[in-house]
């Protein structure tokens, strides 16, 4: 049945521009938001392993995909990202057409996510990362004024540059191994562990997903991108799109298409290139004074924890990972979704020209901050458990200095995003501010629901950890 | 071996074609050509799985981001386009002459591979291997050509209403 998270979009995609009168906009809207939601409740529940059946038509549409608990992860977090981008994207784009082609393109990247996810052929990956970025530097530049186009700009250019990465890669695997599944790359890995020649391969295909991903030093798209992109298409791309392109393709080949064990090096660069990133990218989000552009800053930090718990190489470092991305996806949407709905309001995202919008938007103001102290890591959020596991695995592996780096810079971190919450939700609101009120009820329900998902996630931690949080490590051989 | 001749000589002229034409557009057009044609010659030298994926990716997924990218272009000026032809063809005129010249010495190299690469098994028959064993792909590349249209939509014709 796992072919349905391909087709129903696919399926919507064509019904929607067929030409039939009506508010085709609202259709799209309702069709993407349900879609969405549905993906994310019958994932968590998974009603009698409905998802592992076979499909019953059979034929061409069995499409041979596979899901574990790390896929069944990110597509809840895909489900959940997608429909908060889905009811953002209501409120601030007005134009009933624009509307329409927006939530066509987010149909397409929901097909190339589910793709991306659920995937066991390198090559048929590649053509699903292709999907998910060709829309989303549609979508970057949707609103075509030149900052929206020198950010769509230095994506396509940065993703070219991982494209030709990851294929040359893919060919000289391919000369290996006879084919491109998962299983018969592992297998020529695994017979050649010493091969100068794959082992560049390797290095090649993984320089391409730190590209994708925004790590240090191929982040230079990612603030502009992030920054210059519509309010609704930086929830996607900072919660969702790039956590999906990236990062989780690095942990499903490093752990098992790559085989982490022989190949040690791997190991290394992952822990350097993450504690870089959480370094690099929390000094940096220190400097700004543009909303959109300390997130996308600290993006590039947090998915440098993503990394570090990566690069443990042990189960419990690796099932922190995991947790870290899915608490990522949900407090780095809520934080775009409050800036949505400030840049909405004051028609602005530098924060040097706001002040005490906290009385006048008193919901963003809440689930911001909660948003900031699952950031933090400050307990009992969400953010605090999965940052406590990646540190326990540094430490139970040795590394003690990783994990000394980590903690320290979850001060920044905190000091940076207070910056936020202190200069545009605290202290006298400007006189022109004066008639600011919330954003709209489609910006308040998706803050409101992110902001209590953090705080179940984060109280339910004692019983989630052996039910759900390590049993998603299982994949790892 | 003589067809094969005549398909590197197609081929090589559309590539030619592609670096020297004055036209973005026309130029990725031809690349999406050069790209159809060398799979074929890769499909004639048995490799089908190589050869459907040099499909997939130049003449389809590569081609797509280049009409997607030249639409958020501007054309320039009737002066500056003579302008940039005639530099153009300063610039390129020695191309056809060096393809001719490595093309000679390439013929008189025989290379040696010490590869011990594994057998290929898949069928020799592109509708196999495309309907049978690639459909995923199909599925994936339909949908880059689906936000191909869309996108030439929403950067170029919206935009040229406006």
């Amino acid at each position: 049945m796992l072919s349905l998270f391909l087709l129903l979009p696919f399926l919507g995609i064509i019904v929607l521009n067929l030409p039939l009168n009506g508010r085709k906009d609202a259709a799209a809207f309702l069709y993407t938001l349900s879609l969405s939601i549905g993906q994310a409740i019958v994932v968590l529940f998974n009603p009698g392993g409905f998802w592992q059946r076979p499909d019953f038509w059979g034929g061409f549409f069995n499409l041979g995909l596979y899901a574990d608990n790390l896929t069944f992860v990110m597509l809840l977090s895909i489900g959940i990202v997608v429909s908060t981008a889905a009811c953002v994207g209501w409120q601030t784009i007005s134009d009933h057409r624009h509307r329409l082609n927006f939530y066509n393109l987010i149909l397409i990247a929901l097909i190339g996510m589910n793709g991306t996810v659920m995937l066991t052929d390198i090559f048929s990956l590649y053509v699903f990362l292709e999907v998910t970025a060709i829309s989303s530097f549609i979508l970057i530049a949707f609103q075509r004024d030149l900052n929206a186009l020198e950010g769509a700009f230095k994506y396509i250019v940065l993703s070219a540059l991982a494209t030709v990465l990851m294929l040359t890669s893919i060919a000289a695997l391919l000369l290996f191994s006879g084919g491109t599944s998962f299983a018969a790359i592992s297998a020529a890995v695994k017979s050649n562990s010493n091969n100068i020649f794959i082992i560049s391969a390797l290095g090649l295909f993984i320089c391409g997903l730190f590209i994708k991903g925004g790590l240090v030093p191929f982040h230079g798209w990612l603030p502009a991108a992030y920054s210059a992109a519509p309010a609704a298409v930086s929830i996607l791309l900072a919660g969702i799109v790039t956590k999906v392109a990236g990062i989780y393709v690095l942990i499903r080949l490093v752990t098992s298409v790559f085989v982490f064990g022989p190949i040690v090096q791997i190991n290394s660069v992952l822990m350097l290139v993450g504690t870089f990133s959480i370094i690099i990218g929390a000094l940096a989000a220190l400097k700004q004074d543009n909303f959109k552009k300390i997130l996308a800053y600290s993006s590039i930090s947090q998915v440098g924890y993503i990394v570090l718990g990566l690069g443990c190489g042990s189960p419990l470092g690796i099932a922190g990972a995991v947790f870290h991305l899915f608490n990522h996806s949900i407090f780095k949407s809520l934080l775009f979704v409050n800036s949505a709905a400030v840049e909405k309001q004051t028609g602005s995202t530098d924060i040097t020209k706001m002040g005490g919008l906290g009385a006048r938007m008193p919901y963003s103001n809440a689930t911001n901050l909660i948003a900031i102290f699952s950031t933090s890591g400050i307990p009992p959020m969400a953010g605090f458990w999965s940052k406590l596991v990646i540190i326990m695995a540094l430490w139970q592996m040795g590394h003690f200095a990783y994990a000394a780096i980590a903690i320290l810079v979850s001060v920044i971190t905190l000091a940076y995003l207070l910056t936020i919450q202190r200069k545009v939700f605290f202290g006298i609101l400007p006189h022109e501010l004066k008639h600011i009120k919330e954003a709209g009820i489609w910006i308040v329900i998706p803050a409101v629901t992110l902001a209590i998902i953090i705080i179940g996630t984060g109280l339910c931690f004692p019983l989630l950890f052996n039910s759900f949080i390590m049993p998603v490590s299982s994949f790892f051989k | 071996m003589v067809i094969n001749i005549i398909i590197l000589i197609a081929l090589v002229t559309a590539a030619l074609w592609t670096a020297m034409t004055t036209r973005l557009l026309r130029s990725a057009v031809g690349l999406a050509i050069t790209s159809a044609i060398l799979s074929i010659l890769i499909f004639r030298l048995a490799s089908p799985i190589a050869a459907v994926f040099e499909l997939s990716v130049c003449a389809g997924l590569i081609f797509a981001i280049f009409i997607i990218s030249i639409t958020v272009t501007q054309r320039v000026s009737p002066e500056a386009f003579e302008t940039r032809k005639k530099e153009r063809m300063t610039k390129f005129w020695p191309l056809p002459i060096i393809v001719i010249i490595v093309a000679v010495v390439l013929t008189q190299i025989h290379f040696q591979t010490t590869f011990n690469l594994p057998a290929q098994t898949a069928p020799n028959d592109v509708k196999i291997i495309l309907w049978n064993l690639r459909h995923l792909d199909l599925l994936g590349q339909i949908v880059i050509l689906l936000t191909g249209a869309f996108g030439v939509v929403i950067l170029f014709k919206e935009w040229k209403n406006g």
